[in-house]
C-alpha cells in the first residue's frame, strides 16, 4: 500500500443528515470503495477527510411504485443482477452489472459510485441513457431531480455539487415491446474495463423502426446518446442499406480516442460492427 | 481512535486501527492472520478475498471502518476439525502449486458453493473470474471446484485459527 495513512481521516455516517454535516465540512463520500480504494492503494487518493455512507438506509434498496422503479444509490451490481423485475423489464442494467469486474467487485461496487466517479468507461451510464433515467440528488438544501442525460457535463465533470449525494435513480417501465441490447468489448470477460460498449432499445412495426435509442460508452468524454443515428433510423425500414448508412452516421455521434486500453481506430470500427450486430439481430 | 468490533472466524476483537487501514492489513498485521494474501492491492487479483457478512469481497479495497460490527471469514476459518471438502478437493486435484492464489481461490469457491452446490464449468469460471493464478493454468482449479464433495470426507486435520 502506497498511501500515507495519517494523511486521511474517515468517519461513518448513519443517516443523511449526519452525512451532510460531514460533507459541509469538506469530507468526500466513500461507498463501496472500489474506485476510491484503488486510488488509495496506489497512493493517488487526495488526502483529507472522507465519510463512509454505506450505512445510510435512505440510500439503499430497489422499490417499485406503479410504473416507476427506484434504485437507491447504494444498490450494488449483485443486487441489480439478481433483481427479477429488472431482469424482465430493464435487462440491459442486469447484463451490464453482470459484466462489471467479478463477483467481489459486484458485491461492493454501487450504482451511485459508478455514476459519481464519472468515468467515460463506466458500465451503467449507457443503460441509464437508453432507459431515460432520472437522477435524484440530495443535500441539506433538499432533493432535486434531473434527467440523467443532463447529469454528465464532460470528462469527469458532472452536475453533482461537493455537498450533495446521489440519492437514487428512477426508471419508467414502458419498454415491454422493445428489443433490448447490450454489448461490452473488453480484453477479457472478467475484470475488464471496456474498449467500447453499446446499449440499445428498439421497437419495430412491420419492419419499420418505430422507436430507437442507442448509447455508447468509452468512445467520448462521457457516455453518449447517438441522436444522429437515432434520428436517421426512426421511420426507416430495417434492411441492409439502412444498416450500412447508420454505421456511417455513427461517426457524427462518437469520437473515440487512443488511450491505454485501445486505439481510436479500433474503437470506431468495432463500435460500427456492434451497431450492425444490434440492428441485424432484430426481426 | 474509535474502537471497532470485528468478528473474525467466529472470534470477537475490539481494535483501534486507523479507520482507513485496509481490512487486509488489519487481518495480516494486527491479527496475524497471514493466510489472506496481497497480490495486486487494487482489486484485480483476488488473492485478498475474504467473506464480509456473507459476501465475497477484496479485503484490499475495504477500509476497516466499514467492517465495524461485521462478521469476517478468512481462509483460516474454513477448516474445523478436518479440512473442508473444498480444501480436500484442491489437494486431490492439484488445485494449488505455489499457493499464493490459493486462499483467495478457496474463498471464491466457498462463496460460489454456498449458493450453488453443482456449479457448471461456466459458473465456476464466472465465480472465480476475479482470481488470478500464475501457476496452474486454471484447469486444475476448475476441476477442484467441480469435484468438491465427490471424494470421501477429509481425514486431514484442520488447523482452524482465529
Ligand atoms: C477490479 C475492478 C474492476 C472494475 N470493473 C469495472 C467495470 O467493468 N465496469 C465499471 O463500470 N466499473 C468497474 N470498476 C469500477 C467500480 O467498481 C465502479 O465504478 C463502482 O460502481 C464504484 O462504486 P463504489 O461504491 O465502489 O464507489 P466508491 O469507490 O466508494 O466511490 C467512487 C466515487 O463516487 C463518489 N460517490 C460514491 N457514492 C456516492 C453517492 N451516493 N453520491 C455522491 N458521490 C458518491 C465517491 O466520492 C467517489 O468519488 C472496477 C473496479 C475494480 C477495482
Ligand atoms: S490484493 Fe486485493 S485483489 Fe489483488
Ligand atoms: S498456485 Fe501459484 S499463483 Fe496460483
Amino acid at each position: 500500500m502506497r498511501a500515507y495513512l495519517p494523511d486521511y481521516q474517515c468517519s461513518s455516517a448513519n443517516s443523511l443528515s449526519e452525512a451532510f454535516s460531514f460533507l459541509e465540512k469538506g469530507a468526500r463520500p466513500i461507498a463501496g470503495g472500489t474506485d476510491i480504494m484503488v486510488l488509495f492503494d496506489a497512493g493517488l487518493l487526495a488526502p483529507g477527510d472522507y465519510v463512509d455512507i454505506l450505512g445510510i438506509s435512505e440510500l439503499k434498496g430497489i422499490t417499485k411504485k406503479r410504473n416507476t422503479l427506484t434504485l437507491g444509490a447504494l444498490t450494488t451490481y449483485s443486487e441489480v443482477r439478481q433483481h427479477k423485475f429488472l431482469q424482465t423489464n430493464f435487462p440491459i442494467l442486469c447484463e451490464s452489472a453482470k459484466e462489471v469486474g467479478a463477483v467481489a467487485i459486484q458485491n461492493r461496487g454501487t450504482l451511485g459510485g459508478n455514476i459519481a466517479n464519472a468515468s467515460p468507461a463506466a458500465d451503467f451510464p449507457p443503460a441509464l441513457l437508453v432507459y431515460e433515467a432520472k437522477i435524484h440528488l440530495v443535500s441539506s438544501r433538499g432533493m432535486r431531480t434531473i434527467d440523467y442525460t443532463k447529469f454528465h457535463h464532460g470528462y469527469k465533470e458532472s452536475e453533482l455539487k461537493k455537498d450533495e449525494l446521489i440519492h437514487s435513480v428512477s426508471l419508467e417501465n414502458h419498454l415491454s415491446k422493445h428489443h433490448h441490447f447490450w454489448r461490452k468489448i473488453g480484453s477479457r470477460k472478467a475484470q475488464a474495463i471496456s474498449k467500447t460498449m453499446m446499449a440499445g432499445v428498439l421497437k419495430i412495426n412491420k419492419n419499420v423502426i418505430e422507436e430507437v435509442r442507442i448509447s455508447f460508452g468509452s468512445v467520448a468524454p462521457t457516455a453518449v446518446r447517438c441522436t444522429e443515428v437515432e434520428k436517421f433510423l426512426t421511420g426507416c425500414p430495417l434492411n441492409k442499406n439502412t444498416i450500412r448508412e447508420a454505421k456511417q452516421i455513427l461517426l457524427k455521434d462518437i469520437h473515440p480516442i487512443d488511450d491505454i486500453r485501445s486505439t481510436g481506430k479500433y474503437r470506431l470500427a468495432v463500435s460500427q460492427n456492434v451497431l450492425e450486430e444490434f440492428l441485424c439481430g432484430i426481426g | 481512535m474509535k474502537k471497532l468490533a470485528l468478528t473474525v472466524n467466529g472470534k470477537k476483537y475490539l481494535l483501534s486501527p486507523h479507520p482507513f487501514s485496509r481490512l487486509l492489513d488489519v487481518l495480516r498485521e494486527d491479527l496475524k492472520l497471514t493466510g489472506t494474501k496481497e497480490g495486486c492491492g487494487e482489486g484485480e487479483c483476488g488473492a485478498c478475498s475474504v467473506m464480509l457478512d456473507g459476501k465475497l469481497v477484496n479485503s484490499c479495497l475495504v477500509p476497516v471502518l466499514q467492517a465495524d460490527g461485521k462478521q469476517i471469514l478468512t481462509v483460516e476459518g474454513l477448516a474445523k476439525k478436518y479440512l473442508t471438502p473444498i480444501q480436500e478437493s484442491f489437494l486431490n486435484c492439484g488445485g494449488a502449486q505455489c499457493g499464493i492464489c490459493t486462499p483467495g481461490m478457496l474463498m471464491a469457491a466457498y462463496a460460489l458453493n454456498r449458493n450453488n452446490k453443482k456449479p457448471t464449468q461456466q459458473e465456476i469460471r464466472e465465480g472465480l473470474g476475479g482470481n488470478l493464478c500464475r501457476c496452474t493454468g486454471y484447469c486444475q482449479i476448475i476441476e477442484s471446484v467441480q469435484k468438491v464433495g465427490k471424494t470421501k470426507p477429509s481425514t486431514r486435520k484442520g488447523k482452524s485459527r482465529s
